[in-house]
């Protein structure tokens, strides 16, 4: 990650008060944009990233070298077509692709901050990249949406800023983390934070990283992205570059090497303490909570157009999670659509080739912006 | 489009809000809301269809009538509309009842059973009437409880519904159902279309 000095990015002067009581000023948020920002500036779109997610939605990855995470949504000619609109993604804050995060080096201690940086919560990750607007001088943006961790994001900033976008579109998310889902992600935490080399957080100023830690984490992470069916038709019980089962623990199990593989290469991109911060974000993350038990407080004072969308096979944020947004947007008289995807690919469905979904977005975001 | 839709349109009035329950392809959803300003939303239990009225601009969620409706707040619309599909449904009393919680007012259409060539098809031929409202046959008909203009003429009555509007559509023709024609009524018309409210 050397070209981290790189990345666009904007210091947000103005103070900002985190849910945990810190304030944080002159602090970095990174973006990326796709698209040009049209005269009437009416065109913006604002994307938030998931867990492991950053700023570069489309594209190729300049640090990674590999495709942007929603490089099948977002692109020329994509559903969100960037000869049409004007994306912006910001890296959140809790995050290691340049903004504020515990990577984040304080200039007045020239150190790493690891564990001194807050635990920081969706809210403070939604305060933070609102700034981005001001920046562009956006008065309104035309919409904004993302993915699982990107869609608590899009029904927070709806909350906090109810009349700043026209439409939004949370996808495969839950206005209030389950424990199951909680659960998952204290698991990986706990596989961090069991590797020697975490060192209470302090490992950037030491030699070693806690990759196998973060490894295990990814492993277990990704296995909540997919579904049972998807893996058994892509892997069943097939073995890897062997013919016979060997009676050792390598990876008889073609499953197996894809489970190590994901854990390896995602230690070259991803930072273990921001991996710590973030997943405790989303844990924090209940929307109903902030409305004291009534989720359609949270938009009672917005006319942002809703749409809402799911999967079949997703058991991370299945449907039911979903349709409470819906019920709760419903029960106050909001324009909301929502469908559900028939799609055997698990949570991950929002950022594969999945023709149905992409097209349902097009058409939605098409649709939509015609009729402003 | 339909006939159907075209007296529906015209049973509402301008600038109100609406539902359409089981809104299909969302035909009738973009009539109301491009000739009569309606505010309108829709509900639909196909995947298919809803995404075909997410690419009008029409705002529908998808799904089930039966247990879906429940959501929306008593009286949150000024018309709630079901076409064709009270007979599908497993509890069309519950659904009528919910239609009249969230609806000011509700249209309800239903295929006549009590049309002459649907009786005189069961007379004559002995087995289960299968014509052009009502294409399916018994063994794979979607139409869970088919009723006639008079079975439904009596439900709201027994249970203090208010009807509004009566009509009667057979093709083209339209014309209004009262407590003289009913009989008559019932025998020629091959859709019964309702205003109700409770």
């Amino acid at each position: 990650m050397n070209n981290l000095e790189t990345i666009k990015k904007i210091i947000v002067k103005k103070p900002l008060k985190l849910d945990c009581g810190k304030m944080i000023n002159n602090f970095p948020v990174a973006y990326e944009t796709y698209g040009v920002l049209n005269e009437k500036k009416d065109n913006a779109i604002l994307v938030f990233h998931a867990l492991t997610g950053d700023q570069f939605v489309s594209g190729i990855n300049p640090l990674t070298q590999k495709n942007g995470w929603w490089s099948y949504a977002v692109g020329p000619e994509k559903a969100i077509d960037t000869n049409k609109y004007f994306v912006i993604c910001c890296n959140v804050i809790g995050g290691c692709m340049g903004s504020y995060g515990p990577n984040y080096k304080d200039p007045e201690t020239n150190k790493i901050l690891s564990t001194a940086f807050p635990v920081i919560t969706i809210n403070d990750m939604v305060n933070a990249q609102y700034n981005i607007l001001d920046f562009f001088k956006i008065d309104q943006l035309f919409c904004v949406t993302g993915g699982s961790m990107g869609g608590m994001q899009v029904l927070q900033f709806v909350n906090n800023f109810p009349n700043k976008a026209k439409i939004a579109v949370p996808i495969a998310c839950t206005a209030s983390h389950s424990a199951q889902n909680i659960a998952f992600n204290e698991l990986g935490r706990q596989s961090i934070m069991a590797d020697t080399n975490w060192m209470n957080g302090n490992y950037p100023n030491e030699k070693f990283n806690p990759d196998k830690g973060l490894a295990v984490a990814r492993m277990v992470a990704h296995i909540t992205y997919l579904s049972k069916n998807g893996l058994q038709e892509k892997f069943g019980r097939k073995l890897q570059e062997r013919d016979d089962l060997k009676f050792g623990f390598d990876a008889d199990f073609q499953i197996e090497s894809y489970l190590r593989h994901q854990g390896s290469v995602f230690v070259d991109r991803f930072d273990a303490n921001s991996y710590l911060y973030i997943t405790r974000a989303m844990d924090y993350f209940d929307l109903i909570k902030q409305h004291s038990g009534n989720l359609s407080k949270a938009f009672l004072n917005s006319n942002t157009k809703f749409f809402i969308i799911s999967f079949t096979s997703d058991w991370l944020y299945p449907t039911s999670e979903n349709k409470d947004i819906v019920i709760a947007l419903n029960a106050i008289g909001a324009d909301v659509g929502f469908v559900e995807i028939e799609c055997d690919k698990g949570h991950d469905s929002f950022l594969l080739n999945v023709p149905e979904f992409l097209s349902t977005l097009k058409n939605y975001i098409n649709a939509s912006y015609l009729k402003k | 489009m339909k006939q159907e839709f075209k007296i529906i349109a015209n049973l509402i009035e301008k600038n109100t809000r609406v539902l359409d329950v089981g809104c299909g392809d969302g035909t009738l959803m973009a009539f109301l809301k491009n000739n009569k300003k309606i505010d309108i939303r829709g509900i639909e239990i196909s995947k298919k269809k809803v995404q075909n009225c997410i690419g009008k601009g029409l705002t529908v969620i998808e799904g089930d009538a039966e247990k879906d409706l429940i959501q929306f707040p008593d009286h949150s619309f000024d018309y709630v509309i079901l076409s064709q599909t009270l007979q599908a449904f497993l509890n069309p009393e519950q659904v009528i009842s919910e239609l009249l919680r969230v609806g000011k007012k509700a249209i309800v259409t239903i295929p006549n059973f009590g049309y002459w060539k649907v009786r005189l098809h069961l007379l004559i031929k002995g087995t289960m009437p299968v014509t052009r409202t009502l294409p399916e046959e018994w063994y794979n008909t979607p139409n869970l409880h088919m009723c006639t203009i008079k079975d439904f003429f009596n439900f709201c009555n027994n249970r203090k519904i208010n009807l509004y509007k009566s009509i009667a559509l057979k093709n083209l023709k339209s014309s209004e159902i009262n407590n003289l024609n009913l009989t008559l009524k019932n025998l020629s018309a091959v859709l019964g279309i309702f205003l109700i409210e409770k």
